[in-house]
């Protein structure tokens, strides 16, 4: 059976991202398509991506990821604005990864491109107005 | 003088009035000149929202049957310890207060979910809060223990008072370190991976009156959604700093202190805040009518952020040894635009303060003055201004040595 899931692989910033993913498309035979890949302010490796192939190639993949410590986190969790608590501030803005916050030229207002996220959570502790939550 | 305060009020009263926000002044002088709008334009309204944190309220919430005196005991609202040296039921809590058991910052960075200034927000919003009290007892206050809901609108008094807020210019904050810092100036990046600030730059009060020619103690203000007034220059007031050409202070300087009733205030305006590894604090909406009283006034409220200039400062080594030395100077415009430059690298900006509500302030201020429904104060005494000789001392340390460990404070 095929299978295709989005993912975050979080990984240490020893770890070289490029080379696991190599190794998921050469030995596990897993298609891939990176939507996105940064380093947090932690130095975190983050990796944003479709993996399709056979449903026991993906375990495999699964299995291999876990043993070279990297954390994987299936993109089922949302984080979304409360528009009521959001004072606008702009905290938040820099913090993002995927820079789905950005500042409105004309009114100053903070934008949130919820479709741009990719709930890795960095912005929910950053937030001091507590406005983002993870919603599962 | 073009015109007195009374004469504005007047206006005031009369409906007619001319009054346009601190952003809205820049256009029009920048299109009629100084000399008309002057003439024109009776009162130009400031705003500023952000975390200020030298905040707080006091409250006295009624005698209880029996008698108990706070004073010399301890008293918490929602967990949150208040400050209960006063006499029998009045009590202070201050925004960046922590319950006892928060785990601070234990484990770095520290979460700072719930504090004072949170316990303000829930108590402007109406929601009832957890009062708990021990005392010693006397013969008048035999009462030692009280545990009770309280709400604002039962308190005989709920006022806020702010020792340090609306700073005149602030500094603008990055992290030359390796490592990410967590600071009250938000998360800062390695590397000068982000520069953050913290005024609203062309609406903020005190960079639109820079030498405190209108505001002065008593200056009746918007306050976190009501009516406050000026009380005091604030704590750590400086006005004798490096000023530029337009006589606007390019770092941190002048402060207020401000009073108003919290029951006519609400949380849109008055906010908890949790800066992640720093603390709790509160933002407070402060709006501040600039009476158009001369020329010279007119033209220090009509500045604009590409001549208002933030000093950069590395929170990762000089601010938290206090040393000196800078990474230059910035305008508000470069700093708003996104991204700045610092020794050639470019660094991207975000302000902490929102710029979006301090518009919203200054225009409801704009609407209320229009409508009649505040009128302007001549201030009682003026803050201290550059000749006055006052200056934010730095602490002298002169150790304890022996007696330190004898008192058994820690
Ligand atoms: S940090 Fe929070 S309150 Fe500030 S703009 Fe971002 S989401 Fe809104
Ligand atoms: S969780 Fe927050 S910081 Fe992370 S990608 Fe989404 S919006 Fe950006």
């Amino acid at each position: 059976m095929a299978i295709s899931r989005r993912v975050v692989l979080h990984f240490d910033k020893d770890i070289v991202g490029q080379s696991i993913v190599c190794r998921l498309a050469k030995d596990m035979d897993l298609e891939f398509n990176i939507i996105r890949a940064y380093v947090t302010p932690e130095e975190e490796g983050l990796l944003v991506m479709e993996l399709s192939g056979a449903a026991s190639n993906y375990e495999e993949g699964m299995r291999y990821l876990s043993q070279m410590g990297v954390v994987v986190q299936s993109l089922n969790q949302d984080v979304v604005r409360d528009e009521v608590k959001c004072t606008h501030c702009g905290a938040c803005v820099n913090i993002c990864p995927a820079k789905a916050f950005t500042v409105d030229m004309a009114s100053r207002k903070i934008d949130f491109a919820g479709d741009k996220c990719v709930a890795c959570g960095l912005c929910i502790k950053a937030c001091p107005a507590r406005a983002m939550e993870a919603r599962f | 003088m073009l015109k007195s305060i009374q004469e504005i009020n007047e206006k005031i009263r009369r409906g007619q009035a001319v009054v346009i926000t601190a952003e809205e002044v820049i256009q029009a002088v920048a299109e009629k000149g100084v000399k008309k709008v002057a003439r024109e334009v009776d009162v130009v309204t400031t705003g500023t929202f952000g975390s200020m944190c030298s905040s707080g309220a006091y409250i006295n919430v009624g005698h209880s049957k029996p008698r108990i005196k706070f004073g010399g005991g301890v008293a918490y609202l929602n967990g949150v310890p208040t400050y209960a040296g006063f006499a029998a039921v009045d009590l202070f809590i201050g925004s960046n207060a922590l319950p006892d058991n928060d785990p601070r910052n234990k484990i770095h960075p520290g979460e700072f979910n719930y504090g004072g200034g949170h316990v303000i927000e829930d108590m402007v919003s109406g929601k009832d809060i957890k009062l708990v009290a021990r005392a010693y007892g006397t013969d008048c206050y035999p009462r030692k223990k009280l545990e009770t809901y309280i709400n604002i609108k039962d308190l005989n008094e709920a006022v806020l008072f702010n020792p340090r807020n609306a700073y005149q210019n602030y500094n603008v904050a990055v992290n030359t370190s390796s490592k990410t810092i967590y600071t009250y100036m938000g998360v800062l990046r390695p590397n000068m991976g982000n520069v953050s600030f913290s005024s609203a730059g062309q609406l903020s009060p005190l960079l639109k009156d820079p030498y405190y020619q209108t505001i002065g103690i008593g200056t009746r203000i918007f306050l976190g959604g009501g009516i406050g007034y000026v009380a005091w220059n604030g704590t750590q007031h400086n006005p004798n700093v490096k000023r530029g050409d337009n006589g606007v202070p390019v770092e941190s300087a002048g402060t207020l202190a401000v009073i108003g009733d919290l029951k006519q205030m609400n949380s849109r305006w008055l906010r908890g805040m949790s800066w992640y590894g720093y603390g709790c604090s509160l933002a407070v909406g402060i709006g501040i009518p600039i009476p158009i009283l001369s020329e010279e006034i007119l033209s220090h409220a009509a500045v604009k952020d590409e001549d208002l200039y933030g000093t950069i400062i590395d929170y990762s080594s000089n601010y938290p040894n206090r040393e000196p030395g800078t990474l230059g100077q910035v305008s508000y415009a470069q700093l708003k635009s996104g991204e700045i430059e610092i020794q050639g690298k470019k660094v991207p900006t975000a302000s902490l303060s929102s710029y979006s509500r301090a518009i919203e302030i200054a225009g409801i201020l704009k609407e209320w003055i229009q409508k009649g429904e505040f009128e302007l104060t001549e201030a009682v005494a003026p803050l201290p201004g550059v000749d006055s000789g006052v200056s934010f001392k730095p602490l002298k340390e002169r150790p304890i040595g022996e007696d330190y460990t004898n008192d058994g404070y820690f």
